[in-house]
């Protein structure tokens, strides 16, 4: 399938790449240029962030689920699950939960496939204590919930003197990896990706304005919006965190929810090592905006509405004492207990986390079904 | 969307307030030829929109009438076009939690600042989806959905030099 179109920004921030020897690549951003599996081809709407009325772009809801459910997979939505079960052999026998009317139930299971993501994995692990996970279900290493990362995000947004793609079109135009991978020189370890970002909508660029001082409240607004709309286009730079063991969700001492079950806390401190990143993708994204013929720079590094990509609080790895689930998903404590989410990563790579995730899961399930005689040894 | 008064979880010189906070954030311009975000059309968009959240914006309202009195003996809503400029100008400034100022007139604390940012956030979203408006930006005054946009493919040429370049991934270990 073809990727998005560059449109006016792409080829702009294309060209500065260029004049730096800098890597950049298209961009298929889980859109459907074409039509493909039921789904219409993407025409522009450019809200892709707030949901797509064309279905172009992918969400499990019409991607995978319909699948499922034509293959007899039964979805009960609006249910919480309170606790894993486990019985006298330690295995998992099912869970306990709130159904839509709030109403407790019990479901019984052979096997238990867990997917609530990096917060929502740990603390339903953390609150399904028993005699025999006195401190959590498959937490015999002390991780689960340890580790947590994020991806920093450092914003670089361009103004230009020509008119970029604005509202119009996917939100993302094309990537690049040029410092992706670790180099001693700059400080730090470990790099990002630049995400590039196509332009702003008329009301994302009145607040982008107005919150950094650039459109005045009052006399001057509309001159100084007019010389910012369907004018910025820029990138973030999406950094890879590393574990670190006090970057925690743990269980809230007080706080519940509305079924009264306990809620995630999170405790997250920033790296210098992180720090440095962001400071680097500023610096660099900042020359090849340049390059490309910005003549004003806006950022923000780390973004304050970030941290919504969640790995590493159930990590996988061969060693029962230093991870949670082994190399094919499966809880080392439990052997009928499967995590497939954000949890099981082991660092967090410098790029958005969906594709690795359901690669992820979809290598669990192949795993799962090539050892079904002998799943549980 | 329809309602009745009793709805409204406002009080008269709270909505006042908002209003005028809406016009002296976006003034109305005769060289664009667009009205101001006080205009009654707009206005009604953006106090049905602030009802989601209206126990924090209620609250930042009585603080700038609070302020406004302290500072000129006026409410917000009877001060002069620079004065309410320069009043919403400041509570854009984060007080940062080392500022040793104890100025009581001056309490820009976090709660006024986000505050601030919600109700922007409302004037912003419901002014610039205005059909005048849209129209004076040369957008059609329609939703993107069901006729979509041009967007321009681009030249892919321009990625010749990346590929000459060669991969700068890693391979997999097997
Ligand atoms: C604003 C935003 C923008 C993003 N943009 C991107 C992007 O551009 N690219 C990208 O790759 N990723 C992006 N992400 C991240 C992406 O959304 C997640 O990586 C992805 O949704 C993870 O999929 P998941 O199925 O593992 O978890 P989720 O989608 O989080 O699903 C977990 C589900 O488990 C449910 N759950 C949790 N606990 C329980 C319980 N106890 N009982 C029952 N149900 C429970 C939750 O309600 C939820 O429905 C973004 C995230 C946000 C918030
Ligand atoms: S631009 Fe985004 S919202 Fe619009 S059709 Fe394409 S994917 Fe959907």
């Amino acid at each position: 399938m073809p990727p998005v179109p560059m449109g006016k920004s792409g080829q702009t921030l294309a060209k500065g790449f260029n004049q730096l020897g800098w890597h950049w690549w298209p961009s298929d951003t889980a859109i459907a240029t074409q039509q493909y599996d039921g789904r219409d081809r993407c025409i522009n709407l450019g809200a892709c962030g707030s949901g797509c009325a064309q279905g172009a772009k992918a969400s499990t809801d019409i991607t995978y689920w319909p699948h499922a459910v034509r293959a007899g997979v039964e979805v009960r939505t609006r249910c919480r699950v309170r606790e894993i079960t486990v019985n006298d052999e330690g295995m998992a026998s099912g869970v306990a939960y709130y159904d839509e009317e709030g109403v407790e139930r019990f479901q019984a299971a052979q096997v238990v496939i867990v997917a609530c993501n990096g917060v929502g994995t740990p603390r339903l692990l953390l609150n399904s204590t028993s005699g025999k996970f006195p401190n959590g279900l498959a937490n015999s290493s002390g991780l689960v919930g340890k580790n947590l990362m994020f991806h920093p995000y450092a914003s670089i947004q361009g103004v230009f003197d020509e008119p970029m793609d604005g509202y119009k079109g996917p939100g993302v135009c094309i990537w690049s990896q040029e410092f992706y991978e670790t180099d001693a020189e700059r400080g730090f370890v470990r790099g990002y990706t630049y995400e590039i970002n196509r332009g702003r909508g008329p009301v994302a660029t009145a607040l982008t304005g107005m919150f950094s001082g650039r459109i005045p409240r009052g006399e001057g607004h509309h001159e100084a919006y007019r010389r910012l709309f369907n004018r910025i286009t820029g990138m973030v730079g999406i950094c890879e965190d590393l574990p670190e063991e006090h970057n925690t969700v743990t269980l809230d001492p007080d706080l519940k929810d509305a079924h009264g079950i306990p809620a995630p806390k999170i405790d997250y401190t920033l790296s210098e090592n992180s720090r440095r990143m962001l400071d680097h993708a500023v610096a660099r994204g900042t020359e090849v905006l340049r390059a490309a013929g910005a003549v004003d720079i806006i950022t923000e590094a780390p973004i304050g509405v970030g941290g919504w990509h969640l790995m590493g609080t159930a990590r996988m790895g061969t060693d029962p004492q230093r991870s949670v689930v082994n190399e094919w998903g499966r809880a080392h404590d439990v052997r009928n207990l499967f995590i497939v989410d954000g949890s099981i990563f082991v660092t967090s790579a410098g790029v958005n986390p969906t594709r690795t995730i359901q690669a992820l899961a979809l290598y669990v399930a192949d795993s799962m079904k090539k050892r079904l005689a002998n799943l549980f040894d | 969307m329809d309602s009745i008064a009793t709805d409204n979880p406002f009080t008269a010189d709270q909505e006042r307030a908002l209003i005028a906070f809406a016009g002296a954030a976006i003034p109305a311009s005769s060289a664009y030829a667009v009205p101001g975000a006080d205009d009654p059309l707009i206005a009604a968009d953006i106090l049905a929109t602030a009802r989601r959240y209206a126990d924090a914006i209620g609250a930042a309202l009585d603080r700038e009438d609070r302020l406004a009195i302290a500072r000129h003996g006026a409410k917000f809503v009877d001060l002069d076009a620079a004065a309410k400029k320069s009043q919403i100008e400041r509570a854009n400034q984060p007080r940062s939690s080392d500022d040793a100022s104890d100025d009581a007139e001056d309490e820009l604390d976090r709660a006024r600042f986000s505050a601030h940012r919600t109700m922007l956030s409302i004037i912003a979203q419901c002014y610039y989806r205005d059909d005048r408006v849209m129209r004076s930006l040369d957008m059609e005054p329609r939703s993107p959905f069901p006729e979509g946009f041009e967007v321009e493919e681009g030249d892919w040429s321009l990625l010749e030099p990346v590929r000459r370049r060669g991969k700068v991934y890693r391979d997999a270990p097997r």
